[in-house]
């Protein structure tokens, strides 16, 4: 509004009031002062950090691309295409799950959204290692699932150590973070849009996908991105769940920093990481015009 | 009506898989027996001697003083941050929301590894402090997308206009400007506190030797089997949230449905 | 409007809940305890050094579960020395950081070749037998295998040691069983727990194979390797601790397993069973050594002492249930049964056929770690 109105004026009252707007908000700009020196010496710095370190070795000086190249070692390729997969699988499932869920709570016209809200963020409560270690109890040769199987006297299942395993577990951390964000988008869908496409003659599907689901994309694409990163990157979920038989990317890179002690090679195959998830959030990016600053990258 | 049906069943399905393990464990504190895998008889004895287990009580302090002093701090800075950006230029707004993204979108991993190079490399010893400034680091931008939309929201003449009443900068902040985004102040905080609460990963590599919280205190008892006193302490925190939630969640109902009536449209 | 409701309310759940427990703290017997963390997170950052000297601390970091937790509250009541207590689960975890020194440690607990590493790479402090008078409670036999990797017993003092076997569940097996070879047995496909540690994998398939545990021989370590390759189909998981849980709650019918643990496991479920294979195993000793990083060498001093007390060592034992190289707290073992026990303290003809890891250069150690990779990946 006030743009607008600057536009009208003359140039000289323009340059007076830029004059007089600089000099004001100068003082608030400065409130970010603090921000940005935080965020430059604790993200921005830290990152260079991990760029330097992967760009050099402990024995010959001057940078090396031999930490990067190590993603081409076959062992750790298999390690990224597995978390790859596990992860695209996962976000899949979660997405799934979460957009009719998302749309039955809508459709239920709850009182608050914080009532969606809440029960998805109370589990976080609960510590989510414990909680992913609950699976384990629940999924085990002799646990609550096959329990329950055999007394029924039905075949048992035999999942836990297994890829499936740290799907499930991946879906079960994550879900929520796909959950609300669609949720949130299609609880600002205003109703009358629907019922206005249903008087126009446009059957649910109709409905759903030219205006509900278009409507929620941002919400998907911040769902996804919620889901993916963590999925990709996680090392826990895999160490619980998959009995250490199954090794993921996330995995290779804690052990080159807890257990080998190598922390150029582990800082090389995080820039590689990094390059993925930029990679995803740049797919994402472009199909996400409508969210603007949150979803940068 | 069957669609009704199945809408719910599917509702309810989720919800069992979401808080299935969370029964799982409340279950298992009271479990009698140490060993994770078996049933050995009904016992409260383990939320006995939570109380005497001296280090899990420490980690429990350390990791709610960690999570309500990063809260607290990112979202004072962060909300400064976020008036400050607000009142910025395109090209310097975008660049800084920009970076504001990083520790959302990069990896845990990788946010945890790069400040712990950062800590070694200029000779800061990993604790207390650096898993503290840690957690503020991914807290703040938690608290800028919180307030940043509420900031968008507001008006900005009443600011103006105090200012023209006389009003100083700073009075004319807590009068006017603070009362319309608080919402989102608070929405920051409680979200920087459970995330803070809820990390594993960046504490992890932050934490060097003298600091245990609860997520890495855990982490370290998976190898050895999980002590039950881990349990029962879980389903004290998490019920203790939960019945006050319900009780809050109660009360506000009654007076939002007063409120209703009057001002609000009705949501239903 | 409604939001911003929920939002309090969340917080005031926050607040209650956070004074809730500050004021359990204060109700605490030690009240201290919460506030000593904060000090020395203070300590620890203002300063690489000189803070911590004199403050009258110690930083032990241990194997996970290896000591009585009591036993440190004991000790920092005795001698007002503050313990910042710290636990690893493999040697190669804990390696790094006393290399890299991301955390100045001053006692740390590594096996025997990882001593044998850590004072050839020179990261070991010698250590001042005059503060350790209990020295003498340890049997002169342990000193004597002690020097095997530590010759003089200058760096380091034994505090545990035992074998490695499989611990097996009498009813899920056929018959008993005396040999590495049913790691192998197709028929326990998905019921074996194998070790995740990379020297006692490759110990369990070389000396399987007939080979030395500590070869340098590339064609016996891929034939270990291949064999352990074969294995992994049959590998219900890869653990080290983890073991004990799963084999108490019949999760497997067997698995590798440190002796120590056997006791306990034991003790929870009655159908377990511990062997040393006949084909031989590895025997190890755990030691106390001080890193030359060390701020607080005498503290460090105080503690290994204090360990070696046979009240100590003797309830440490009960507690850990790994073998003590402590003859004092041996004889005090009122337990006829676990005094005796074959698992805690075998006879010399089992210990006769099993070796000790030797440190075989990091160059023998990558390769290792390698072809342990080129199994799992």
């Amino acid at each position: 509004m006030s743009n607008q109105e600057e536009s009208k004026v003359t140039t000289a009252e323009a340059t007076v009031t830029l004059v007089k707007k600089s000099h004001r908000f100068s003082g608030k700009s400065l409130l970010s002062f603090p921000y940005i020196l935080w965020m430059g010496a604790f993200i921005i710095i830290p990152l260079i950090m991990v760029v330097y370190y992967g760009l050099t070795s402990k024995t010959s000086n001057g940078f090396t691309l031999e930490n990067l190249k190590l993603i081409a070692d076959p062992i750790n390729q298999r390690a990224l295409f597995l978390s790859l997969k596990l992860s695209l699988i996962s976000t899949l499932v979660c997405l799934l799950l979460a957009y009719p869920l998302a749309l039955i709570l809508k459709s239920m016209k709850l009182k608050s959204n914080s009532f969606v809200v809440l029960v998805m963020i109370l589990p976080m409560w609960m510590n989510f290692l414990l909680r992913t270690i609950a699976w384990q109890n629940i999924l085990e040769n002799n646990g609550i699932i096959n329990t329950v199987l055999k007394a029924l006297n039905l075949p048992t299942i035999n999942i836990i150590n297994t890829p499936t395993a740290i799907v499930l577990g991946m879906v079960y951390n994550f879900l929520p973070f796909m959950i609300l964000p669609i949720y949130n988008t299609l609880a600002k869908v205003d109703d009358n849009v629907i019922n206005a496409a249903r008087d126009l003659g446009a059957n649910s599907f109709t409905t759903f996908r030219k205006i509900i689901f278009p409507l929620s994309i941002p919400g998907v694409i911040s769902g996804i991105t919620m889901v993916f990163v963590p999925s990709l990157t996680t090392f826990v979920i895999s160490n619980i769940l998959g009995g250490s038989k199954i090794v993921l990317i996330g995995n290779v890179i804690e052990q080159q920093f807890q257990k080998v002690g190598n922390w150029h090679a582990g800082s090389g195959l995080s820039l590689v990481l990094m390059v993925f998830i930029l990679i995803s959030m740049a797919i994402l990016a472009k199909y996400d015009k409508e969210t603007e600053g949150t979803n940068v990258w | 009506m069957v669609k009704k049906i199945s809408q719910k069943v599917y509702v309810g399905l989720v919800m069992i898989f979401l808080y299935a393990p969370i029964l799982v464990l409340i279950v298992l504190s009271f479990n009698k027996s140490k060993s994770r895998s078996k049933w050995g008889g009904f016992t409260l004895d383990w939320y006995k001697s939570l109380f005497q287990n001296e280090e899990i009580m420490s980690a429990l302090y350390t990791t709610l003083i960690i999570a309500f002093l990063s809260a607290l701090i990112a979202t004072v800075i962060g909300t400064a941050a976020s008036i400050g950006i607000n009142h910025m230029r395109k090209v310097p707004k975008t660049i800084l929301m920009g970076i504001t993204n990083i520790p959302m979108l990069n990896a845990d991993i990788v946010t945890g590894i790069s400040l712990m190079l950062l800590f070694v490399a200029v000779n800061f010893t990993l604790g207390f402090k650096s898993v503290l400034i840690a957690h503020i680091t991914f807290n703040i931008p938690y608290v800028i997308l919180s307030v940043m939309p509420k900031l968008k929201q507001t008006n900005k003449n009443t600011y103006e206009a105090a200012l023209d009443l006389g009003a100083s900068p700073i009075s004319a902040f807590f009068k006017v400007v603070l009362p319309d985004i608080l919402p989102g102040v608070f929405s920051g905080f409680l979200l920087a506190f459970t995330m803070s609460l809820d990390d594993f990963i960046i504490t992890h590599f932050t934490r060097g030797a003298a600091v245990n919280t609860l997520s890495t205190k855990i982490y370290a008892e998976t190898r050895k089997g999980i002590k039950p006193e881990m349990y029962a302490l879980s389903t004290l925190l998490f019920l203790s949230v939960l019945i006050l939630l319900i009780l809050i969640n109660r009360r506000n109902d009654s007076i939002e449905k007063k409120r209703n009536s009057v001002a609000l449209a009705p949501s239903k | 409007m409604k939001k911003s409701k929920l939002f309090v309310a969340l917080l005031l759940v926050c607040t209650l809940v956070f004074s809730a427990c500050g004021s359990k703290e204060d109700k605490g017997n030690n009240s201290n305890q919460g506030n000593g963390q904060e000090n020395t997170g203070n300590n620890g950052s203002s300063g690489n050094g000189s803070s911590n000297k004199g403050s009258g601390e110690v930083y032990v970091y241990n194997w996970g579960e290896y000591i009585d937790r009591e036993v440190i509250d004991m000790f920092e009541e005795e001698t007002g020395i503050k313990v910042i207590y710290n636990e690893f689960e493999l040697n190669e975890d804990m390696y790094p950081i006393i290399k890299t020194g991301a955390v100045n440690y001053d006692v740390v607990c590594p096996s025997d070749y990882m001593i044998e590493k850590m004072i050839q790479e020179d990261l070991l402090a010698e250590i001042n037998y005059d503060n350790i008078p209990n020295i003498a409670n340890i049997d002169e036999t342990y000193l004597k295998t002690a020097e095997n990797f530590d010759p003089g017993n200058k760096f380091s003092v034994p505090y545990c040691w035992g074998t490695v076997g499989i611990l097996y569940n009498k009813t899920m097996v056929d018959g008993p069983i005396d040999s590495w070879s049913a790691l192998f047995d197709e028929k326990y496909k998905n019921e074996i727990l194998m070790i995740d540690s990379v020297r006692d994998a490759f110990m369990v398939a070389l000396t399987y194979l007939g080979y030395d545990q500590n070869t340098t021989n590339e064609e016996e370590l891929n034939a270990a390797r291949d064999l352990l390759k074969e294995q992994y189909p049959l590998v219900q998981a890869y653990v080290v601790d983890q073991v004990r849980d799963k084999m108490i709650g019949e999760e497997a019918a067997l698995g590798v397993i440190y002796s120590g643990e056997a006791i306990y496991t034991q003790r929870e479920n009655e159908n377990l069973e511990y062997v040393v294979p006949k084909e031989g195993s590895n025997v190890w000793i755990d030691g106390w050594v001080i890193p030359k990083n060390s701020q607080n060498k005498e503290n460090a001093e105080a503690w290994i002492n204090f360990m070696c007390r046979p009240d100590i060592a003797l309830k440490n034992f009960e507690y850990i249930t790994y073998s003590t190289p402590n003859k004092a707290a041996r004889d005090l073992i009122e337990d006829e049964d676990i005094k005796n026990s074959q698992v805690a303290f075998p006879e010399p003809s089992v210990l006769e056929r099993c070796k000790s890891f030797k440190y075989l250069g990091e160059e023998m150690e990558n390769l290792y770690v390698n072809k342990w990779n080129e199994v799992k990946y």
